[in-house]
């Protein structure tokens, strides 16, 4: 189980660099919300991984349950992770109407004109 | 000893408090704000003096706040005699100026920014002459470069003043950063900050092997402060400021800054050879070249600029004596050089005032024209000269006193030869100041006609005028301060006794010496001038230009070559130094053996983690195709979701299940302005760079996850669990520790978000009147156009789901505190109830239905939350202590009545408005581009089926 996790965070974060590397908005927004699902649950499985243990206090008796602080910070996380993504996808969407391109870096020969300018 | 006055932290405010009101009151006319100005000052001043008994008693005043203890920074204030002696300095010069200053600007000039900042200098300079701690004393001495940068570039229009205004903020900036680093070093050698501890642990600080440095770091901040070469070349260009500015700051308080530092680090730092050489070497360099310098110059103003330097210079080398009594003649010249020579130059500004120019050369025959000018200025510059029965004189005797049995590298008569010249030239200067402006014939081509100026003008030189012949004649009204100054610098005890004669002394000699020479080298001014015009000399302005140029030049050399616009050249950089960092940090330590088995793995997991990676592979592999990828990234979410589920954390299944709903909806929407397909541009090479990348930081990730989750480590979680209930009175962990045991970081979370939805928003106001706008009227999206847009069965089925859903908001809302759900949840629950309607019925018309602005749900949200927290104040416990009871409602479970609850009300309404706003602003442009608008819930598209359909609007 443990394996598997791991792998599928490891699987995520490559996925998630390699569109970030691209030179386009959307694939890098595409990568970072792959990068942010790694992450999320990479903080998750810092609480060990278990199986039918809820952090939901039980009424009958003794029970044992998973580490619920990682839990709340990734729920936290998921939220603001949205709405990072939701800006980040408003200035990318501006860029392109504004500039008719949605290619992420500065062509270098417009730097120069500008700063000639 | 010591008295402790809450008193003193007051008067150290009251400037900054006053400079508030200046600034105001700018259409209130001149008189309002000096009024204004003048109160605020007057009160601290008479304040300080109710002090003047108790401190010349010998006695110190203390006052702390604790401000971060942790850095060993407070706010504390002490007062002794030289906090006396410099505070009433400061604000009693302060008064005359703001006096003066009224009288002096015109009308047109923005008084009240003036006064305001005026205000600003006057606290910061009483801030270091009273500050404890160094640390604080370093933070008002910031502050004393920024205000004056203000200050000097007053007249914003004239470009020497914002030339002047960056080179001496550019100077004693740089000063005052060395200064930190000497600052530090000092408090970490005497384990404390504060300047009383600092002070008692002289001997340690001499022995240190540090002593150096500091000593070195120190100097550089106060010499560049006090104008000492070669750092002196600042002065003259602040000259530009206007003139009360000069007067105030340029002669009386802030370029004794330095002078004041080391006379306050003197019982410190004095005393080795290291002191002696630089401090004094320095001091009689700066007093010897300044007169020089002044006595050529033809600006009245640069004049007594350089005039300045050189009484500086002597103050420093009096300093770097090291002797008691060199102690005593230099807190005595701050005193008369403060009352002579800020008399010279309000002088000064009168003159330029009334016959609109500076320019010696054209000046002349004045003291018929201007009499009472003539005669401050005549007794100012006599005092200036060291002409006895003028205080000058009486510190001036004192210098060659000191300066005559003085050795210098084992020779006797360096110091005492050079201070003579100094002393010599500064006759010279004075003297020429007198003849050359006053005497002479009256001229006939002044630019503008002189006469005296009003009363308000002269008063505040004329007050000081009236100090220098007190002084002069009565030297022992001087002596409580100086008694009082001198004691608190050297920290012995000291009875000076001032004194006209002194018998005949060297001092004597080496004076009459100077008067005479300076008359005679006056005498001989005009070929002299001819051969200093001719003379080749260093400008200081084009080599600090020069500099500063050069600097520029290698700073934008380093930046253009590392930032070339590139962002995923940055991103590649920074992720592989981070896989780097990472491996490094790896390999450092070595890895315990696992303590926890592994789970096993049923088969419907093996089948999630199979769709899921295989997604991620089809993601990337294909991601040109964006719509397509989008739909695997949903795949992804979801699957997320459900291994949630799996692994006990219902809470966050939730979360992830609605947050995945609205980012596919918002990566939609925007998807439908962006270009469908991603090109492929990327050379080969780069790919598998890329993939290179990608790989080791999915290995490294991958890796760390495995090797983390397969041993266990103490942590704090067990206290959240066990307290949970009883503490924050709610079974669902993970919530309690939402709204309570972390409630603080969710209020500052849901604050973020918040701001998330209003920077949305105002992109989409800003995109929607630029030339996006143009793009978007004339872009055609028609083909994208569905023909059926608000079918029937979608809209039937969201109107009858609406209610059910907010239901299901509300039951997830309530029991969150003790089974899985909570704010976050139902507010995102609810915000896709209601994207349903948009989606379903349209635009418009949902907008017409909707009674609550966005931005309002947000505010209240991040109110209510707030409010909670702070209500816990109201009880008397720390922000965000929660208090509860339990209410059983029959249908509904047992739920709990908490504090806690409301705060989760805030979290639900700001997660509701931040996301329907942030939605609704992506919607906003989609009907700016053109898409038609519905008012009735269902409609055809008019634009191909208008005709069809009688009833269509």
């Amino acid at each position: 189980m443990e394996l598997l996790v791991a792998s599928a965070i490891g699987a995520m974060t490559a996925g998630g660099v390699y569109l970030l590397l691209r030179l386009r908005t959307f694939p890098v927004i595409l990568g970072l919300a792959l990068l942010s699902y790694a992450v999320n649950v990479f903080i998750f499985s810092s609480g060990r991984l278990a199986i039918d243990m809820s952090p939901i206090l039980s009424k009958y008796g003794d029970a044992s349950y998973t580490d619920p602080l990682p839990q709340a910070l990734v729920l936290t996380a998921i939220v603001i992770s949205f709405g990072m993504t939701a800006v980040l996808v408003m200035v990318s969407l501006g860029a392109f109407l504004e500039a008719d391109t949605d290619s992420i870096d500065i062509d270098p020969s417009e730097t120069d004109k500008d700063a000639t300018k | 000893m010591n008295t402790t006055s809450n008193v003193l932290i007051l008067i150290a405010l009251l400037p900054f408090i006053g400079a508030l009101v200046p600034g105001l009151m700018i259409r209130a006319g001149r008189n309002a704000c000096a009024s204004f100005t003048a109160v605020p000052t007057a009160i601290a001043l008479v304040l300080l003096l109710t002090f003047a008994p108790a401190v010349m008693d010998g006695q110190v005043i203390q006052a702390e706040v604790n401000w971060l203890p942790q850095l060993g920074l407070s706010a504390s204030f002490f007062l002794d005699g030289l906090g006396l002696l410099f505070g009433c300095m400061i604000l009693g010069v302060g008064l005359l100026i703001t006096l003066y200053a009224r009288f002096y600007l015109s009308g047109e000039d923005p008084v009240g920014q003036f006064y305001t900042y005026l205000l600003l200098f006057q606290g910061a300079m009483l801030g270091i002459v009273l500050s404890d701690n160094i640390l604080l004393l370093l933070v008002f001495w910031e502050l004393t470069s920024l205000s004056s940068f203000l200050l000097i570039g007053y007249w914003k229009h004239l470009p020497e003043g914002r030339q002047g205004a960056r080179m001496a903020l550019t100077v004693t900036g740089a000063g005052g950063l060395a200064m930190i680093g000497g600052m530090l070093i000092l408090g970490n050698i005497a384990g404390s900050y504060n300047l009383t501890d600092i002070l008692q642990a002289g001997d340690a600080i001499r022995a240190s092997e540090w002593y150096l440095p500091a000593l070195i770091l120190i100097l550089l901040g106060a010499f560049t402060k006090s104008a000492q070469f070669p750092f002196h070349f600042w002065l003259p260009h602040a000259m530009a400021a206007p003139t009360p500015v000069s007067a105030y700051l340029h002669s009386a308080t802030m370029v004794k800054a330095g002078v004041f530092l080391m006379a306050r680090m003197w019982p410190v730092l004095s005393g080795t050879d290291a002191w002696f050489y630089i401090v004094a070497t320095i001091g009689l360099i700066t007093m010897v070249l300044g007169a020089l310098i002044a006595l050529f110059k033809d600006d009245l103003k640069a004049l007594l600029a350089f005039s300045t330097v050189s009484h500086l210079g002597l103050l420093t080398m009096l300093l770097g004596f090291g002797t008691e009594a060199a102690a005593v003649a230099a807190v005595f010249h701050i005193i008369n050089h403060l009352t002579f020579k800020a008399a010279l130059f309000m002088t000064a500004g009168i003159i330029d005032h009334e016959t609109h120019t500076r320019d010696i050369k054209r000046l002349g025959g004045l003291r018929h024209l201007m009499p009472i000018t003539f005669f401050i200025g005549t007794v100012a510059a006599l005092s200036m000269a060291g002409i006895p029965l003028f205080n000058g004189f009486l510190s001036k005797e004192m210098m060659l006193e000191e300066a005559s049995h003085t050795y210098w590298a084992g020779s006797a008569y360096a110091v005492p030869v050079l201070a003579t010249i100094g002393a010599l030239l500064s006759v010279a200067y004075s003297f020429r100041f007198i003849s050359h402006v006053f005497f002479g014939p009256v001229r006939d081509d002044y630019p503008s006609k002189p006469h005296d100026p009003p009363f308000g003008l002269w008063a505040s030189p004329a007050l000081l005028v009236i100090l220098v012949i007190l002084i002069g004649v009565m030297p022992f009204l001087a002596e409580g301060f100086v008694t009082a100054a001198a004691s608190a610098v050297t920290g012995a005890d000291l009875h000076p006794h001032l004194k006209i004669w002194h018998g005949v002394t060297p001092a004597l000699f080496m004076s009459i010496i100077a008067v005479a020479g300076g008359a005679a080298l006056l005498a001989m001014y005009a070929p002299l001038d001819r051969a200093w015009i001719n003379a080749p000399r260093p400008e200081a302005k084009a080599i600090f230009d020069r500099l500063i140029a050069a600097i520029v030049g290698v700073a934008q050399r380093i930046t253009s070559a590392t930032h070339n616009g590139s962002i995923s050249r940055y991103l590649a950089i920074f992720t592989t130094a981070s896989v780097v960092l990472g491996a490094i940090a790896f390999m450092g330590a070595g890895l315990s053996a696992p303590t926890r088995g592994m789970l096993p793995v049923p088969a419907v997991i093996a089948v999630g983690w199979v769709m899921l990676v295989v997604a991620t592979i089809s993601v990337v592999t294909m991601h040109h195709h964006r719509f397509r990828a989008l739909v695997l990234i949903g795949i992804i979410g979801l699957t997320i979701s459900a291994g949630f589920v799996y692994m006990s954390a219902p809470d966050l299944a939730l979360t992830q299940i609605s947050v995945e709903t609205v980012t596919i909806m918002l990566l939609l929407l925007a998807l439908h302005f962006l270009p469908k397909e991603t090109p492929k541009e990327s050379p080969f090479g780069l790919k598998i760079r890329d993939g290179i990348i990608a790989l080791a930081a999915g290995a490294g990730v991958g890796g760390l996850a495995f090797a983390f989750m397969q041993r266990d480590i103490s942590t704090i979680s067990s206290y959240h669990v066990e307290n949970s209930y009883e503490g924050g009175g709610g079974t669902n962990v993970v919530n309690v520790i939402l709204v309570d045991f972390r409630g603080y970081d969710t209020y500052g979370e849901i604050i973020v978000l918040g701001i998330a939805g209003l920077l949305i928003y105002a992109l989409m106001h800003a995109l929607l009147e630029g030339p996006a706008a143009r793009r978007l009227r004339n872009a055609d999206y028609s083909q994208d156009r569905s023909k059926d847009r608000h079918p029937l069965m979608m809209v039937v089925v969201t109107r009858v789901l609406m209610p059910i859903a907010l239901v299901v908001g509300l039951y997830i809302f309530l029991r969150g505190h003790n089974q899985p759900g909570g704010g976050f949840v139902a507010g995102l629950v609810v915000a896709i109830a209601l994207l349903m309607q948009y989606m379903a019925s349209g635009f418009a018309w949902t907008q017409d239905r909707q009674r609550i602005e966005y931005h309002t749900l947000i505010g209240f949200g991040v109110i209510i939350a707030g409010v909670t927290g702070a209500g816990a104040w109201v009880f008397g416990v720390p922000f965000l202590t929660s208090s509860y009871t339990y209410v059983h409602l029959p249908p509904i479970e047992e739920f709990e009545l908490a504090t806690a609850m409301l705060f989760d009300l805030g979290v639900f309404l700001t997660v509701l408005g931040a996301v329907m706003l942030m939605l609704y602003s992506l919607s906003r442009i989609a009907r700016f581009a053109g898409s038609t608008v519905n008012v009735d819930p269902m409609d055809y598209d008019p634009g191909s089926h208008a005709e069809d359909t009688p009833e269509a609007r």
